[in-house]
């Protein structure tokens, strides 16, 4: 096995970490939601990374195994004005805890950064490779 | 008479093959440094390359360094895997890949410790670009000594 599969194994966590960002913005951008297609308010997601082997007994990649969907209660607030009411006169909103997002975000994109700094030591690891002897 | 020339060459080769390999298992660390339930792997360079020189003939083939994720038993050159266990510290057993123990121990039981990593991440890296300068340099020498120039 030669460094080539350091692209495969770096390039898997990279689309690994790229969805889960994705899963984050999609948080974020219905941190307020009431209502969505099912007429429940929006349950926050979290992706579950699962290892990968990839040939050798240590290289091992990461795959997104599953999205998750959080029970914790929805947030309810007193509204009796508002259409989404109910009986009660409480609007529930989704889940989602900004703050814990922000910081599933800065995760993500660090471990972005870590892989494509592996790749990019890779790659200039090869191309001093092909180099020698000349 | 030519071995002799060789020689020097053959030994960088092999730790060469070596250092793509550790680069290979500190790239997979990095990538699941967030996988819950991973466990670090790494293996102590000195000892294996040690370990190949003193097992390998003179006409071992570097394709013979080839890390097997069967035991090894099945070609004297092979590195014997598995059979070493995590001490305290990071690294045990001699030419085996071993397992990271948890510097700061986290819930989801992942022993990746990103700090250490990159760290021998970069090591390791600096040290394949000067075995290919030893290399480089050496095959220079054997040209100018048969160039006699």
């Amino acid at each position: 096995m030669s460094m080539f599969s350091i692209f495969n194994v770096s390039g898997s966590a990279v689309s690994a970490q790229a969805q889960r960002l994705n899963v984050v913005a999609s948080n974020m951008a219905n941190v307020d939601t009431v209502a969505g297609p099912d007429g429940q308010a929006y349950k926050a997601r979290q992706v579950v990374f699962q290892t990968v082997p990839m040939g050798g007994e240590a290289t091992a990649g990461v795959k997104v195994s599953g999205v998750t969907e959080s029970n914790v209660p929805f947030k309810r607030i007193h509204d009796p004005n508002h259409p989404s009411a109910d009986a009660d006169g409480y609007v529930s909103y989704s889940n989602v805890n900004p703050v814990e997002e922000m910081v599933n975000m800065i995760s993500a994109s660090r471990s972005y950064q870590n892989n494509i700094e592996v790749m990019n030591t890779a790659k200039s690891l090869l191309l001093k490779t092909l180099q020698l002897g000349q | 008479m030519f071995a002799n020339l060789t020689s020097g060459l053959d030994f960088h080769s092999k730790a060469l093959v070596l250092r793509a390999e550790r680069q290979r298992i500190l790239a997979s660390n990095i990538a699941n440094a967030d996988t819950p339930g991973y466990v670090a792997r790494d293996f102590n360079f000195r000892d294996t390359l040690s370990q190949i020189t003193r097992t390998d003939g003179p006409a071992a083939t570097p394709g013979a360094l080839r890390l097997n994720a069967s035991s090894g038993s099945t070609h004297p050159q092979h590195l014997e895997l598995g059979r070493s266990s995590a001490s305290a510290s990071t690294l045990s057993g001699t030419g085996a890949l071993a397992y990271g123990t948890q510097t700061q121990p986290s819930v989801d039981s992942n022993s990746v410790d990103l700090d250490r990593e990159r760290a021998n991440f970069v090591d390791n890296s600096v040290r394949y670009e000067s075995t290919l300068r030893f290399i480089n340099g050496q095959s220079k020498t054997i040209l100018s000594a048969i160039q006699g120039q």
